[in-house]
């Protein structure tokens, strides 16, 4: 055993693919989704068609355009150039006052912000649309002349303030490493034995099949677990994600999936007869689901009753909600007990059936 | 009567509609270097494969020491030294960090047992840093066998361990083996090489899944039941063709750069002198004829082409 493990660390060291995807995957990934794949939306190229400026418009102009979200300012001759520019491309929205807004607010009557967004990117437009509703919202409210609504709506973003994007893809990118690594990695690694011929003489030895397991899982085990808390020291120190809960906590369910991970791995291997046939597999039976139907870029709550379904099998998806928990709401064991039980079942019966379908034999 | 190490008893085996092997019988005893002789696909792979327990077989019974390769593939686990047909090493480890390895899977210590494999090990010791991927054949051969010796098996089955090694490290490889039948260990090995069946004690020589004959090597060439003539001349190809042509010549085969022929044993089948004759006559030039003693290739190629065995 002892062995077998020391063999397992020095192939691993001494193979460069395996360390890249093992240290460097981790390092690009998380500055990869942290810096430049964001679905947040800053310096947003907006018009403005301001037929009579006015110090009204002029103040609500400086206010959308100090926040941040919006550049340009271009002023449109009038509503006719607006679908030019769409299709031009460059600009993404479009404020149009109506004219004498100044006085119509004087007057006591409402006059009309218009907010005229490009659809074609439906997620983009309507944050534009959001960000400038807040903006213009905010104007009301410190007028305060203004007439109050009879309702107004307080929105408040828990546990993300800011809406950050990183806060939800830090979850998301240690699931899909861990699953990566570990089970592609193990998976790879026993298909090579086989393809290499070495698993003849390693069956031909007094090593049990859980021995040659643990063998194989053991280093990876360690590694995925570096990983883990590699990535989460790197988006603490570059990204300011939190982790509120117990941290002791977020490793230990990292362990969990870990094994579940490594199990899955294993049972892949003892379907698949060579490294490339492994590969396929993990891809596509793992790193797929992983990334579509965990809930980590497409919220379960839109897909499908099918899909749904489906996707109460994925692993990653029980694992990112945990991690979520304790990351960002601080929450405790009492609150995923459930699905950290389902968790430990899933790594049980993989284990089980691994071990079970480990061939003694060579058919 | 010599203790029995393994036996095979209606040994049969089939990959779906193709047959491996169609229904073995063998003994090996202890203490000797049996031979499995034959070409690629005569089922040598799968027969070993069976004995190491590593293959079920398909139909009858293989004993190995007194152990069923199914049931008691456990024990026989521990007392088996296995070399497969590729040298199964892990090239991207050391040498004596390979050897370390299969010593640790083993459970025992590279020093303890450092004697086991002092002659064969130590000649490639001096490169003990080296990645064994990064050996030649004849040294990955050298490592791979240090590695199956280390835990001081019973029985060592040895695949094809000279193919694609060169000449020299294929002497030196039968070497070591004579050496190590001294300790008493039983050897279990396979070939293509016909000149390697002379180094075996006894031999079985396959084909097709078939073993055609067993024996010591010197019994089976003994039987030969024709004459062989041996011709040497520029032309082997000529040669070969022309004598094709005689009439009461059995066979002519190419054996390096001479011609075996064997004749029909009737009255009427040429002599040495008439066959020189008739290659003189037909324009061959220069050549030399003399009776030859069978080798294990001639009995092969005869046992080959007689037509029961091609069931």
């Amino acid at each position: 055993m002892k062995r077998f493990i020391i063999k397992e660390f020095l192939h691993i060291f001494r193979d460069v693919r395996s360390m890249l995807i093992l240290f460097g995957m981790p390092l690009v990934q998380v500055l990869l989704f942290g810096f430049a794949i964001t679905n947040e939306i800053r310096d947003a190229r907006v018009a403005v068609v301001d037929a009579v400026p006015d110090v009204v418009t002029k103040d609500l102009r400086n206010k959308l355009f100090a926040s941040g979200y919006f550049t340009g300012g271009d002023i449109l001759a009038g509503q006719h150039e607006i679908d030019e520019r769409f299709r031009q491309g460059d600009v993404k929205m479009v404020v149009v006052f109506e004219p004498e807004f100044a006085q119509k607010l004087e007057r006591g009557e409402n006059p009309v912000v218009q907010l005229i967004a490009d659809a074609s990117d439906p997620n983009a437009a309507k944050l534009l649309v959001n960000y400038a509703t807040g903006i213009i919202n905010g104007y009301n409210r410190s007028l305060g002349t203004y007439p109050p609504q009879a309702v107004i709506a307080e929105p408040r973003m828990m546990y993300n303030p800011s809406l950050k994007g990183v806060y939800m893809f830090v979850p998301g990118i240690i699931t899909i490493l861990l699953m990566l690594v570990s089970a592609m990695m193990t998976s790879i690694s026993i298909a090579r034995e086989k393809e290499a011929g070495t698993m003849e003489v390693l069956l031909v030895s007094p090593l049990k099949p859980i021995s040659i397991i643990l063998g194989k899982v053991t280093p990876y085990v360690v590694l995925s677990f570096i990983n883990a808390v590699s990535i989460l020291l790197m988006s603490y120190y570059v990204f300011g994600v939190p982790v509120k809960g117990s941290l002791l906590l977020l490793l230990a369910e990292s362990i969990l999936f870990i094994l579940l991970a490594l199990s899955l791995g294993i049972f892949i291997s003892t379907v698949a007869n060579n490294q490339q046939t492994a590969m396929m597999l993990s891809m596509f039976a793992l790193m797929l689901p992983t990334i579509l139907l965990s809930g980590f870029i497409f919220p379960i709550e839109n897909m499908p009753a099918v899909l749904q379904w489906i996707s109460l099998l994925m692993p990653p998806r029980w694992f990112i909600f945990i991690i979520k928990s304790i990351m960002l709401k601080g929450a405790g064991l009492t609150y995923f007990w459930k699905e950290t039980l389902i968790l430990t079942a899933m790594t049980g019966v993989f284990i089980l059936a691994s071990i079970r379908k480990f061939k003694i034999r060579l058919d | 009567m010599p203790e029995v190490s393994i036996t095979g008893e209606g040994v049969g085996k089939s990959y779906g509609t193709t047959t491996a092997l169609k229904s073995l019988d063998f003994t090996v005893n202890k203490g000797e270097v049996f031979g499995f002789i034959g070409p690629d696909g005569a089922g040598k792979t799968t027969l070993f494969r069976i004995l190491t327990t590593l293959l079920l077989p398909g139909s009858g019974k293989v004993r190995v020491e007194g152990y069923d390769v199914v049931k008691d593939y456990r024990i026989l686990r521990r007392i088996l030294g296995y070399m497969p047909g590729r040298f199964s090493l892990y090239h991207d480890l050391s040498v004596e960090e390979n050897l370390r390895f299969f010593a640790g899977i083993f459970g025992v210590d590279v020093r303890e047992n450092y004697h086991l494999v002092k002659d064969i090990y130590g000649q490639i010791e001096p490169f003990a840093k080296r990645k064994a991927g990064k050996l030649s054949g004849g040294m990955k051969q050298k490592l791979a066998l240090s590695c199956a010796l280390i835990h001081e098996p019973v029985v060592l089955v040895l695949d094809e361990p000279t193919t694609g090694v060169d000449a020299v490290s294929r002497r030196e490889f039968w070497e070591m083996l004579m050496r190590l039948k001294t300790g008493g260990i039983t050897i279990v090995v396979s070939t293509p090489y016909m000149d390697e069946a002379m180094r075996c004690d006894r031999v079985a020589l396959m084909q097709q899944g078939n073993i055609m004959t067993t024996g010591t090597p010197q019994s089976i060439t003994a039987a030969f039941p024709h004459k062989i003539y041996r011709i040497k001349g520029s032309a082997a190809l000529n040669i070969l063709s022309l004598t094709r042509k005689m009439k009461h010549i059995r066979s002519a085969e190419l054996f390096g750069d001479a011609v075996h022929i064997s004749t029909e044993n009737t009255d009427q089948a040429p002599t040495a002198a008439e066959i020189s004759q008739y290659l003189s006559a037909q324009g061959l030039g220069r050549h030399i004829i003399s009776e030859a003693v069978a080798g294990i290739e001639d009995c092969f190629i005869d046992l080959m082409k007689q037509p029961d065995r091609h069931v």
